[in-house]
């Protein structure tokens, strides 16, 4: 190949669109303005999307990595700027999402003199990315950038950050591009063990009352289709995790809910009767798991799982199958015996029947005065034939949302799981809407985390993005409300909340909105911002005291999950 | 039960892997006895020797967790049983103690230690052993009044005729090829 004499900054854009890359988030400052000045003549290739904030920008980057299947990119100047990213690094590092994250460094000669806008970047974000780097001289960008997509998207993806001194995106040098396809230290993942395979399918073969568990991994392995079919094959009734959520249809037979503190009736009481228990792609999150010494005790467990620390981490399993789940189900597929277990999924339908009439239909088709988050939920699903985009905050609403909305299409549920972060639904949606602009992408918030990142509505009125923003307000932080309601004795310490004017917050954006309070208003007003050609925020003012119900109380077994108070 | 494990990471020389490694430790609130880090007998990669107390299962986690990390290659744990250690300890006592009796010449003849260096001061004694013996000799020592002591890290090798890591990297290449 060629080589061309450039600067570090230069040499970054250009390593970038090696590796595919036609969209940036972020925010520029001092110690980046090479880099920048570099990003202004590629403007053909490369989109940049200034965002108000950097939390904004590296969430942008998340729901942009989620619907694409590819690393989300972000820039941020140093000091302040590389420090605001650490919400989102820590996010994608527990959720697993592929991102790469440029930050600009004092020039090299003034590291470790407290210059301006210096901070110990590599340091702070070391226990929240899988992989950083400080790159201090022009020559190593290229070899830098490659090994970070390498690591970001490979394996179990997750958040690497390259730290570049401003001395090294002046820095000149003869530019060459090899992408990074091997590093001795590091397997991504583990090949198929076909003897592991053999004893899982053999367990799965003799079940009588088996249930399968999926996750995240079985997104991020693209193993959709992988389970679909593996399911279909065995009868065996699945259940998903938070982040799971959308890799199977929900309106497929074998698809029986939520699992977890919030999750459905069903696979909750049934994990704890079910003879195998088939783990792909989910780590036993404490919200799934309930307590870990009465969960699943009866079951052969099975996992399928990419990363070896997950195996035995919380719960032991019987015949754990290491490396990538579509290769695992791939193999497991062609072991296991065609089957049905119609008895057994009856049982599920049957604990649905019970959930509806104590839960469900209270909660999407209210008899009650005020309005409840499940119908807002329920008609934006039905309205868009339950082909768009979710994107959540964290809370009340996040649960009641991933209960009641309905996924045809895999890739559809934008959510943080594991850190749970309020302040994310509104920059990660602008990812999303990016990443996949032919799909109605929604954004749901409630009154709290809507305001912790309300400043992106700036983003989304400057680059116009047809989002619809749902803001489900009962003015209250719902969820910790809920809990100091059931176990505080009532005592809401620090839980109300006196909210701004959204729709004048929306209108002062230059963003259409509207409020509604009342349920007669509530379906046109959805269809209103459906017909809307651009982003909308509707602000639902919902019931003030609401609860999410099934819960399983911590430390509970996830038999004892409760329908009501 | 906790006990005293060892556990030996090998990896990649990389400035701030240090780091990397001991945050594992402390996010989980173990403490670090003793940190030696030095090459291996393979060029280019380098060697932590770390030893903790903890029980079995949280020693195989922790070990779990080192081995995520990118540079890292592998990383075992051992009992003390299973491995042939030495620390090095250092002793400074005043010259005085040394000329008014015998005892501590004799001290220093009992315990295989050594005497390194004598000034018109202070003498310094050399120790190499275990925990218990250069913290024995400290207290022997210290009757006649140390005034600097310092000890190292702990150095451990296993029992077995070769490294495992050779191994290790063998079957990784092997490995690397079947991923792709």
């Amino acid at each position: 190949m060629a080589t061309q004499r450039v600067s570090g900054s230069q040499a970054v854009i250009l390593s970038l669109l090696e590796e595919g890359v036609d969209t940036i988030f972020g925010y520029p400052g001092g110690a980046i303005m090479p880099i920048y000045d570099a990003l202004y003549d590629f403007d053909q290739q490369v989109t940049h999307y200034l965002t108000r904030h950097e939390q904004g920008a590296i969430h942008a980057a998340e729901g942009y990595a989620n619907v694409t299947g590819r690393a989300g990119v972000c820039f941020a100047t140093s000091g302040p700027g590389a420090t605001n990213l650490i919400t989102g690094l820590a996010d994608a590092q527990i959720d697993s999402i592929p991102l790469v994250c440029i930050t600009g460094q004092v020039a090299s000669p003034l590291l470790g003199t407290d210059a301006f806008q210096e901070s110990d970047v590599i340091s702070i974000t070391l226990p929240v990315t899988k992989w950083n780097f400080q790159v201090t001289n022009a020559e190593e960008i290229p070899e830098a950038i490659a090994k970070a997509f390498h690591i970001a998207t490979t394996g179990r993806p997750g958040p690497v950050l390259l730290d570049i001194s401003k001395d090294a995106q002046f820095g000149l040098f003869d530019f060459e591009y090899k992408k990074c396809t091997k590093i001795r230290s590091y397997l991504p993942e583990y090949p198929v063990d076909p003897f592991q395979v053999k004893a899982a399918a053999d367990i799965i073969n003799e079940a009588k009352k088996p249930i399968v568990l999926f996750g995240h991994g079985v997104i991020l392995a693209h193993a959709e289709e992988e389970l679909k079919e593996f399911v279909e094959k065995t009868g065996i009734p699945a259940a998903w995790t938070l982040l799971g959520l959308s890799s199977l249809p929900s309106d497929h037979p074998l698809n029986v809910g939520m699992l977890g503190m919030h999750g459905n009736y069903g696979p909750n009481i049934k994990t704890n009767e079910a003879d195998v228990v088939i783990a792909i792609g989910m780590r036993f999150d404490d919200r799934v798991t309930g307590k870990v010494a009465a969960y699943a005790r009866q079951a052969k467990i099975i996992h399928l799982e990419i990363d070896p620390a997950e195996i035995n981490k919380i719960i032991k399993a019987d015949v754990p199958v290491l490396g990538n789940a579509k290769k695992s189900l791939r193999m497991l597929i062609g072991n296991v015996n065609q089957n049905s277990h119609e008895a057994w999924v009856q049982e599920f339908r049957d604990c649905d029947t019970i959930e509806y009439e104590k839960v469900i239909s209270h909660d999407i088709h209210p008899k009650k005065v005020g309005l409840t988050m499940g119908e807002v939920i329920r008609i934006a699903s039905e309205k868009t034939n339950n082909d768009a985009i979710l994107v959540t905050d964290v809370g009340q609403h996040q649960m009641i949302a991933s209960r009641y909305f309905k996924f045809n299409h895999s890739r559809s549920n934008v959510t943080s799981g594991g850190l749970g972060t309020m302040g994310y639904a509104l920059p990660a949606s602008m990812g999303a809407k990016i990443g996949k602009p032919d799909r109605v992408v929604f954004a749901v918030a409630g009154d709290g985390g809507f305001q912790m990142t309300i400043q992106e509505l700036g983003t989304i009125a400057q680059y116009n993005l047809d989002i619809k923003i749902i803001v489900l307000n009962n003015n209250f932080l719902g969820m910790v409300r809920q809990w100091q309601q059931l176990f505080f004795e009532k005592r809401y310490s620090f839980t109300e909340m006196k909210n701004p004017d959204f729709v004048g917050i929306a209108k002062a954006y230059g963003l259409a909105s509207q409020k509604v309070t009342s349920r007669d208003q509530l379906e046109d007003a959805v269809q209103a911002m459906l017909d809307h050609k651009g982003p909308f925020v509707l602000e639902v003012v919902v019931e003030k005291e609401d609860n999410v119900f099934p819960m399983i109380p911590t430390g509970a077994s996830i038999s004892d999950i409760l329908l009501e108070p | 039960m906790k006990q005293e494990y060892i556990i030996t990471v090998f990896s990649e020389d990389q400035i701030g892997l240090l780091s990397r490694i001991t945050i594992i430790f402390t996010r989980r609130k173990i403490n670090i006895d003793s940190l030696t880090v030095s090459a291996s007998a393979i060029p280019g990669i380098f060697k932590f020797t770390i030893v903790i107390r903890e029980t079995p299962d949280r020693v195989q986690k922790v070990v779990g967790q080192l081995e995520k990390v990118v540079d890292v290659m592998k990383a075992y744990y051992n009992t003390n049983e299973e491995m042939i250690c030495q620390e090095i300890a250092l002793y400074k006592v005043p010259i005085e103690e040394l000329f008014e009796s015998d005892k501590i010449e004799q001290i220093v003849r009992n315990s295989g230690a050594r005497i390194l260096e004598i000034t018109r001061e202070y003498v310094v004694i050399e120790k190499t052993g275990h925990t218990h013996e250069t913290q024995q000799l400290f207290d022997e020592l210290n009757v006649f009044g140390v005034t600097q002591f310092n000890r190292s890290g702990r150095v451990a090798i296993t029992r077995s005729s070769i490294e495992k890591l050779s191994e290790f990297l063998k079957e990784r290449d092997a490995l690397l090829e079947q991923v792709d």
